[in-house]
């Protein structure tokens, strides 16, 4: 039965991609049409401006709604050759990619590194929690670009702006889940703990760190999806490298069909980089 | 320019008490100046030619200050000489004279990060990269395309680029410290003159009188931007009050179009290749180009930090002379195809060929149907003529950016490096033009430099207490 479920999950799942296609390429096939006609009856003057509008035949503009062929065409043309390198504003979509991973791992590694501990210390003690909590609460919602110009003036430096901009905006879900991972171990355990005459350090790595994980867990997984939104925001604005440099620099040429294929990465990596928290927190689940 | 003094031993120490100071030649045929030396083989060994040259230039100074080697004995005896070494020091410029004694020595600092917007006015400054001129003056340059011109202007207080592609107004605004932290900022040459334009949304083909533009939303670059000053000035002699009849916004160059094809905007006065993109794109037509309001007008600059410039004399004029012969190149008409072709692509301008080629050829289609041939639409004199500055201030203070009394000339002198301008254009062969303070004319109306606040005094329209 699951099986069979599968299945025809899948048979709707490419029917609503194919229709989308089909959309997609009747929405932009229709101009096209225009285009062929009038060249016959121009004078030389009419043709020289057509030839500098760039519409002289044989040319093709480069602006303007993809049509389904063009836009595979570029995925081919970027997916055959990842790793070019003309120099620093030019360089192929794995080498972009590796940059904003990186961004995105060092920021996301250090939130990790204050949150997971601050976020266990504020669990175990309710009068940390009430104290730390109105901070947390005015901190959290800030937008990660307002962060930029702060950072940029205090840091003065870009790439670790970008860096300390998915620190600030990662760290507060994982904060709030660990807290409340930590706050929401069954007494019971703790009762038999202390019990049993646990150290406090046993207490917290051999009880209370495992009841907590999924909780940890999903706060980790909420923030690298945060993480993953705030670099492409990032590094639009502040250049040089990476997928977010990437789109800015494909909409000042105002080529759609890049923007669209750099839409469509950063949708996969973002799901992969989920699925791998999901895979973790599968791991740590445990059923009571 | 002098050649070295072939010394070997304790070279001119003019500070040494108990030598005679002579600057004679070494190859001892007692003429005074080693530039009149014209012994063969009386080079220097490459080591010690900074060091030589260095101490030369001191020499030299001690010996104007004191011409009877008796007296600089007693006075090197009386006070010691490291008081002596400071306080001549503290008089005289020794350190700038000798930075310019070693004209074409070996960069401080090879490798350079420079910051660019990718627009048609940086061009000189990029196709230096393509074409090999940093290389030719033994730099390795990496161009870095900057966001937009806040980023440039913090990407240089953080010292993060060397050199930067600037809106001449800014670093003269960096220098008073308006819109940032006060940052001695210099302007070494103007990467670009005319070169901008007008451009309206293609719905207001009808509407080419600015008197009935009021309520119109215009984009323009940056505020301390010439096209900021420039499109205030000819709504203002339309009679349209910029402050409160349209509303002028900040746009990054590149998101101008984006923004005109929304309809976020009705126009902006901007860089080109971005008016010439909007044609080609069917959005907007060129209203006018900016040379119709001021021909000749300077726009980008060419500039680094008072700091960099000190610490690093020899890279400095290294990187002058690599932008100079690239204006210089740019400036004539004949190579403008093929410096359209080396910018246009994604490192660099990330634009198609053939709308780069109709910025700098001047041939262009207008938006309107029309094919207009203007060769000097765009154009590349690089002379940081200190009256440009002088009107951009009186403008700033036109439009409230700046309060109070402006000493005009003095920050022009300061921010406008225009002596070591000329010095370097006549290393690379271009003839320097006379005088600092030429004349022009905006809209008709004269700008005497001699007379700013006259000037001023001209205008109905204005935010001046």
């Amino acid at each position: 039965m699951p099986a069979s479920q599968n299945l025809r999950a899948a048979l709707l799942s490419v029917l609503l991609l194919s229709v989308l296609l089909l959309t997609w390429q009747i929405a932009t096939d229709l101009p096209s049409g225009e285009a062929g006609g009038a060249p016959a009856a121009m004078t030389p003057e009419q043709l020289e401006y057509a030839k500098l509008m760039g519409k002289d035949p044989g040319a093709q503009k480069p602006s303007g709604f993809p049509t389904p062929a063009q836009m595979a065409e570029t995925v081919v043309k970027h997916l055959s050759d990842p790793f070019y390198d003309n120099g620093p504003n030019d360089k192929g979509i794995a080498i972009q990619l590796a940059h904003s991973l990186a961004r995105v791992a060092l920021g996301f590694l250090c939130a990790c590194a204050l949150a997971i501990p601050l976020g266990f210390a504020i669990g175990m003690s309710p009068l940390l929690y009430k104290a730390l909590d109105p901070f947390i609460q005015v901190l959290k919602p800030i937008s990660p670009l307002a962060w930029m110009p702060l950072a940029l003036y205090t840091i003065k430096d870009s790439t670790a702006s970008g860096v300390f901009v998915i620190f600030i905006c990662s760290v507060w879900p994982m904060l709030i889940n660990t807290a409340f991972g930590v706050a929401s171990v069954r007494r019971e355990w703790l009762n038999v703990a202390a019990t049993l005459e646990v150290r406090p350090l046993r207490r917290a790595f051999r009880v209370i760190l495992p009841a907590a994980a999924p909780t940890i867990l999903t706060g980790m997984r909420i923030s690298m999806g945060i993480a993953w939104l705030v670099i492409v925001a990032a590094e639009m604005l502040v250049g040089g490298t990476g997928i977010g440099y990437f789109v800015w620099n494909e909409w000042n040429n105002l080529s759609l069909t890049n923007v669209i294929f750099a839409i469509v990465v950063i949708g996969v990596v973002g799901m992969l980089l989920d699925l791998m928290f999901a895979r973790l927190q599968r791991w740590v689940t445990y059923v009571e | 320019m002098f050649k070295l003094p072939a010394v070997t031993e304790p070279t001119h120490d003019p500070y040494d008490a108990d030598r005679p100071l002579r600057l004679g030649c070494a190859c001892g045929q007692g003429h005074d100046a080693p530039a009149a030396c014209a012994a063969p083989g009386v080079a220097l060994a490459a080591p010690d030619d900074e060091r030589a040259a260095r101490e030369y230039v001191e020499a030299a100074l001690v010996k104007a200050l004191f011409p009877s080697d008796a007296v600089r004995r007693r006075f090197l005896r009386a006070v010691g000489s490291g008081t002596a070494r400071a306080a001549i020091a503290s008089v005289l410029p020794v350190t700038a004279l000798q930075a310019m004694a070693q004209e074409k020595r070996p960069p401080e600092k090879r490798e350079l990060k420079l910051g660019f917007i990718a627009i048609t006015c940086a061009s000189p400054l990029i196709m230096a990269d393509p074409l090999g001129f940093y290389k030719r003056e033994g730099l390795d340059v990496s161009l870095m395309k900057t966001a937009g011109w806040a980023l440039i202007r913090d990407k240089m207080i953080n010292r993060e680029h060397d050199a930067s592609h600037f809106l001449s107004p800014m670093p003269l605004a960096m220098s008073m410290g308006l819109g940032s932290n006060q940052v001695p900022m210099r302007v070494a040459s103007i990467q670009n003159t005319n070169g901008q334009a007008i451009t309206l949304h293609v719905k207001h083909k009808d509407r080419r009188d600015p008197k009935t533009w009021k309520g119109f939303r215009f984009a323009v670059p940056f505020e301390y931007s010439m096209h900021n000053f420039l499109l205030r000035y000819y709504l203002a002699e339309h009679g349209v009050n910029p402050d409160t009849e349209v509303q002028i916004r900040v746009t990054p160059p590149p998101e101008m179009v984006a923004n005109l094809r929304a309809g976020n905007i009705d126009g902006f006065l901007g860089p080109d290749p971005f008016n010439q993109r909007a044609v080609f794109d069917e959005v907007g037509f060129i209203h006018i180009l900016s040379k119709e309001i001021w021909d000749g007008h300077p726009c980008c600059a060419f500039g680094l930090s008072e700091d960099f410039i000190r610490q690093n004399p020899n890279t400095y004029a290294a990187l002058f002379r690599a932008v100079l012969t690239a204006s210089n190149m740019a400036s004539q008409p004949r190579d403008r195809e093929l410096i359209a072709r080396v910018i246009s692509p994604a490192q660099y301008l990330n634009q198609p060929e053939t709308v780069v080629t109709q910025v700098l050829t001047g041939k262009f289609a207008d938006g309107l149907g029309g094919v207009k041939t203007v060769p000097d639409r765009a154009n590349f004199d690089p002379v940081p003529w200190q009256s440009m500055a002088v009107w951009m201030l009186t403008q700033m203070k036109r439009w409230g950016y700046v309060k109070g009394d402006v000493d005009y000339r003095r920050i022009a002198e300061q921010v406008f490096l225009l002596t070591d301008a000329k010095k370097h254009m006549a290393e690379v062969g271009i003839r320097p033009p006379e005088g600092a303070y030429r004349k022009f004319r905006v809209m008709g109306r004269e700008f005497d430099p001699a007379k700013p606040d006259e000037y001023l005094k001209g205008f109905s329209l204005h935010r001046m207490a």
